[in-house]
């Protein structure tokens, strides 16, 4: 089945740091979808909805992270995780 | 969205500043979503922690969805355990203590418990940081 897998690039200062994950996440967690980022189109791709594990991605400024999801509402999700790198996690 | 409570985060330190630190970095990364406690010291000032001090935590951050308690060293655990044993009994089975880092742990089960998971949830959550570093 084909799905969208948007991307946008890394460009906060501090990368997927402690409170980027954090915020990452409970955006996330607004949405009944399976949602998950990677920074290959390879994988591995972790769960966007465990804090811990996106800190482990350990993702820098500059990196292209990738957006898969699945569920009703896939599609918002995808759009809410995008625009919050987009917008540098409103830190900057 | 239909409005569950959140779990409930209770910090358990030898040290106020300790407490008082962590759970200002809670308050900042996750928010206010999250019923919040933090208690480090003696009743004198000192560096230590008391049962009545944690009991009082417990009530404060209390919530129906249940409350998770973060320690450091081993006073910390043998005095919130005493405290769990002085609420009421059908509070205490809603109440657990985290194998966790303090600070960390603080922090990832408050996010947790911000997106309205339940208490297996968020201690989960807390004690991820321990496996598979």
């Amino acid at each position: 089945m084909p799905e969208a897998r948007p991307s946008a690039e890394l460009t906060n200062r501090v990368g997927l740091h402690a409170r980027p994950s954090v915020k990452l996440t409970q955006i996330a967690k607004r949405f009944s979808a399976r949602i998950e980022i990677a920074t290959s189109l390879d994988g591995p791709w972790t769960d966007a909805k465990s804090p811990v594990k996106i800190m482990r991605i350990k993702a820098v400024r500059g990196e292209i992270l990738h957006v898969k999801a699945f569920g009703a509402d896939a599609a918002s999700a995808v759009a809410a995780v995008v625009d919050l790198v987009q917008r540098n996690f409103d830190e900057e | 969205m239909a409005s569950k409570p959140n779990v409930g985060v209770v910090i358990v330190s030898h040290s106020s500043k300790v407490a008082e630190g962590t759970a200002d970095m809670v308050r900042q990364m996750v928010g206010d979503a999250v019923p919040l406690a933090a208690v480090g010291g003696n009743p004198d000032g000192g560096l230590g922690t008391h049962m009545t001090l944690v009991l009082a935590a417990l009530q404060k951050a209390w919530s129906e969805a249940g409350v998770v308690i973060l320690v450091d060293l081993g006073g910390a655990e043998t005095n919130s355990e005493m405290a769990i044993e002085m609420m009421a009994p059908e509070r205490r089975d809603r109440i657990v203590i985290c194998n966790a880092p303090l600070v960390e742990g603080a922090v990832m089960a408050a996010t947790e418990s911000s997106g309205g998971s339940p208490l297996e949830v968020v201690r989960h959550a807390a004690e991820e940081l321990m496996a598979g570093r």
